[in-house]
């Protein structure tokens, strides 16, 4: 019999509703693979207990014939960046080491309500701030994967959410929430060989995750394939008036939509992602990726997004600027952190407490943010970065002129090294380039495998979307998907 | 435009970041450099265009001013550093 960690979302949710296994057995299978994976470093809290009341809920309500609920039986793992009512919600940071929420986030309390269990709280960059999972206060997540040398150096799993990337791609859990702020899903998805949406930008209340920077952070789940991650994302999505820019729409049926024929679906390819300097997998990749979805009946189009090169400076402006803000509440007052030097006055105290408590990323980033926010600064570089914004809006405006969606490569290379790119930001911050237009944008857009590279490590394609148009992006995924037939993971050695 | 040792201190105090002259030393130039990278923006000409407020069409809603939530003293406390008489506390301000 298959393992049933080896199980995805919907064969575990099927699984159960046809009394296959109890839900118990698949939350005792998945608290065991978690509690023998130390050594990745994805799991900053195990929450076992929680998992099992929720088999247990799932159980009893099989027993008495009712009917279960979308999640019932499937256990999943939680970002550190979600707040969790009584168990640990750090944001992988010292200075809010030991807070525990006496809320709920939105986002996790519709998983709960959904019947899905909670396996435990996720590495992740310190306050999503990184691409590689090594700002963590708590040490790097180590990828599951290994290059096919035979090395063992320890790999990226990406980030921010890489804790959800490395344990999905482990089968330590189905499914995980992660963030998206530039990246934050679809690349540690690509990194893993694993699939992740963003949705459009206010379709998951933003209440109960911790900001980082508010105009672009979006929630979104991460699984294994584009079903599962459809299955999570309509029990995630939803309005909520806790959230003044959540959208008041009602959640598509997005799992019963899934259709991967693109018969008269038009795909741009945006001809400003061919950066300098892109291995040649990538494109081979990407070329790949263009076959694909005129097979499934897609027509494919060149489009332009020629504001494309300012995007990431100008995220590099917005998202520090809006961190600095967002950041500025963490103070030794409320919770977490205090530190108080003998002596030390009200102002010191706060200095003193942010110094201990935020890791260098955040400190670069707050720095940056406080900078082109300072007096005779911010228009020269806020303003000037929003109008940016607007332009690259613009150009998306412009592309779905002549086409539905476009596809791209998530990541303009596979998964590097721990410490490879850590000593230089802005090689790490470039990784970034094909994710950040769409978040600047607000729109949805996923990452789903399309296969490996040289070194034996996943690749992945990007489908953005339209505003809202999460069900075509999902289709074009599922159509790659289908024909990438992506099978490839990780030997287990942890 | 180049960052310099006390356009980082300054920095770090309007962001109540305490820093040592040791960090300052490896931050200026950090900052310098991405900065520099950052500023191509200029290139962009941007004189017609309104910066952006909303990445998605969406109405500020309104609701009727009246009391939705409170009375959750303590659990607003349960995690302050330190609490007193239901108050957070602080060094003293007021001599």
């Amino acid at each position: 019999m298959t393992d049933i960690t080896d199980l995805g979302v919907r064969e575990l949710r099927d699984g159960v509703r046809a009394g296959t296994f109890s839900a118990r057995e698949v939350a005792d299978s998945f608290i065991v693979a978690v509690s023998k994976a130390k050594q990745l470093n994805a799991f900053l809290v195990e929450t076992p207990d929680h998992a099992v009341a929720a088999a247990k809920e799932a159980d009893a309500a099989r027993a008495a014939g009712e009917t279960l609920k979308p999640l019932a039986g499937v256990p999943i793992g939680m970002k550190d960046l979600f707040c969790t009512k009584g168990v640990q919600s750090a944001a992988a940071s010292h200075i809010l080491e030991g807070f525990k929420p006496e809320y709920e986030s939105t986002v996790s309390q519709k998983l709960w309500d959904a019947g899905a269990g909670m396996l435990g709280k996720l590495n992740m960059d310190q306050f999503a701030m990184g691409s590689s999972n090594e700002t963590s206060y708590f040490g790097n997540v180590i990828s599951p994967w290994r290059r096919a040398d035979g090395g063992k150096a320890p790999l990226a799993p990406g980030g921010s959410s890489g804790g959800s990337s490395a344990s999905i791609a482990a089968r330590l859990c189905p499914a995980a929430t992660g963030t998206d702020t530039g990246g934050s899903i679809r690349q540690p998805a690509a990194f893993t060989g694993i699939a992740g949406i963003k949705p459009t930008y206010g379709r998951c209340s933003r209440w109960g995750i911790i900001a980082f920077a508010s105009s672009l952070d979006q929630a979104g789940p991460m699984a294994r394939d584009v079903r599962d991650c459809a299955i999570m994302l309509e029990a995630m999505s939803g309005f909520d008036a806790k959230d003044s820019t959540s959208l008041q729409l009602d959640v598509p049926k997005w799992e019963a939509g899934l259709n991967a024929s693109l018969a008269g679906k038009r795909i741009g390819i945006p001809k400003e992602y061919r950066v300098d300097g892109m291995p040649a997998e990538i494109e081979a990749l990407w070329q790949q990726g263009i076959d694909w979805v005129k097979d499934a009946g897609a027509e494919v189009v060149e489009v332009s997004l020629p504001h494309t090169k300012y995007a990431l400076p100008a995220y590099y402006i917005i998202a520090p600027a809006e961190a600095s803000s967002n950041l500025a509440r963490y103070d030794g007052v409320r919770y977490g952190l205090r530190e108080l030097p003998e002596g030390a006055n009200l102002q010191e105290m706060y200095a003193a407490t942010r110094a201990a408590g935020f890791g260098a990323e955040v400190k670069r980033r707050i720095l940056i943010g406080t900078y082109v926010l300072s007096a005779g600064f911010y228009d020269a570089y806020y303003t000037q970065a929003q109008k940016v914004r607007t332009l690259i809006a613009r150009d998306f405006d412009e592309a779905w002129k002549t086409c539905d969606l476009l596809l791209t490569p998530t990541a303009p290379s596979a998964a590097f090294a721990l410490g490879e790119k850590s000593a230089d930001p802005i090689a790490m911050y470039l990784n970034d380039v094909f994710t950040v237009p769409s978040s600047l944008a607000g729109l949805p857009a996923m990452s789903v495998p399309g296969g490996l590279d040289k070194a034996g490590l996943p690749l992945g394609l990007q489908v953005i979307g339209k505003a809202l148009d999460e069900q075509g992006v999902l289709d074009a995924c599922l159509a790659i998907e289908e024909r990438a037939g992506f099978k490839a993971r990780p030997e287990a050695w942890w | 435009m180049s960052v310099d040792a006390a356009t980082v201190k300054k920095i770090a105090s309007l962001a109540r970041i305490a820093i040592t002259d040791e960090e300052v030393a490896k931050i200026a130039p950090e900052l310098d450099n991405i900065l520099g990278w950052i500023e191509q923006l200029g290139e962009v000409d941007t004189s017609s265009v309104e910066p952006m407020t909303a990445v998605i069409a969406n109405t500020l809603r309104l609701r009727d001013d009246v009391v939705t939530d409170g009375g959750k003293r303590d659990a607003v406390l349960a995690n302050a550093p330190q609490a007193e008489h239901g108050f957070f506390t602080v060094p003293k301000v007021i001599e």
